[in-house]
């Protein structure tokens, strides 16, 4: 009985967001025809560039030593570890909801919970292949304020939240990381 | 093409792994596939919710809403409409031009694309497992900051 409890409260949300797909298919096959090509065109893209990540994620995990990971993108890593929270933030793939589990492995390895969040903020918007696209699609302008402002938003954002947190959520998010 | 280049580094990786060290390597993935498997729920979740959400707020309907808006309106609508819609940027970025070709100025489409891409109304729930309410909330709310700022200036400039 437990485990079927477990399981419904596991799998409520996506049981619900099908649910809601089937019930718009029947009310509105047009919409629901609609909704299910963006949700498959979702899993393929998104599906994609799983594999690859989590891989990568692995690989690390195994790879680099918490040592190494404190030196470079740890509390006195200064400079270098926020260009280096940059730049994985933005040869990352994918949406933000995949660049969750890259940020746990990093917390988990010991780096500056800023960094982490300086990591999130280029990922949302400096990532090369959106990059481009949005050169193309905006223009050179439009596009370099984007990447200027947001990095500088980010940067003090990052920093802020940092000395914002208390330190019991800050334990938390390191707990947390752990259990990835 | 980027899917190739980053298929292409992560089997370089991979192989230099497993000729350094098998074991090390098959943790590695045992790892990964742990970790995927973890995360796979909450992403279907989103990933379905996605596609039912952009076929109610599509491309059309915020073309219709928008029409030629350029003021602060439009600017509001810029920001809320990105914060709580989520599309992939193939999609995103035909769209602003397009609105910018009906009329909208430089500025609400700067709203609406800088809040798409960072404030994730939908991914909140993944989000507060990873990093707790508080933190998801602020991260969120900074990205609002951002999308806000990027507009001042594009207005500022453009």
């Amino acid at each position: 009985m437990d485990k079927v409890k477990e399981l419904l409260n596991k799998y409520k949300w996506l049981m619900a967001v099908v649910a809601g797909l089937l019930a718009l298919s029947v009310f509105n096959p047009a919409q629901g025809k609609q909704a299910t090509l963006y949700t498959l065109s979702n899993f393929k893209s998104v599906g994609m560039v799983l594999p690859p990540i989590f891989i990568l994620i692995g690989l690390l995990d195994v790879w680099v030593p918490k040592e190494t990971m404190v030196k470079f993108m740890g509390q006195r890593s200064g400079f270098v570890g926020g260009l280096i929270a940059v730049f994985i933030g933005a040869v990352g793939a994918g949406p933000l909801y995949v660049a969750f589990p890259i940020a746990a492995l990093l917390i988990k390895k010991g780096a500056r919970l800023a960094y982490v969040f300086l990591f999130l903020g280029a990922w949302t918007s400096v990532k090369l292949p959106i990059f481009m696209f949005e050169w193309a699609s905006f223009g050179a302008t439009f596009t370099l304020i984007h990447v200027v402002s947001s990095m500088t938003v980010y940067t003090l954002g990052a920093f802020f939240m940092e000395a914002f947190l208390s330190r019991e959520t800050k334990d938390m998010i390191v707990e947390r990381s752990q259990a990835m | 093409m980027f899917n190739g280049f980053l298929y292409a580094v992560v089997g370089v990786l991979l192989l230099l792994s497993a000729l350094k060290d098998r074991k090390k390597t098959q943790m590695a993935l045992k790892k990964a596939y742990k970790s995927l498997l973890k995360n796979l729920t909450m992403m279907a979740t989103i990933m379905t919710l996605m596609g039912i959400v952009l076929t109610v707020v599509n491309p059309q309907f915020i073309s219709q809403l928008f029409g030629a808006e350029s003021g602060l309106y439009g600017i509001a609508l810029g920001l809320g409409l990105g914060s709580v819609s989520f599309m992939p940027s193939f999609i995103a970025f035909p769209l602003g031009a397009s609105l910018l070709e009906s009329g909208a100025g430089y500025p609400q489409v700067a709203g609406f694309i800088s809040s798409l891409m960072g404030v994730g109304f939908m991914s909140y729930s993944m989000e507060s497992q990873y990093f707790g309410a508080k933190a998801a909330i602020l991260r969120n709310g900074i990205a609002l900051v951002a999308s806000i700022v990027f507009v001042l200036v594009v207005g500022g400039v453009m």
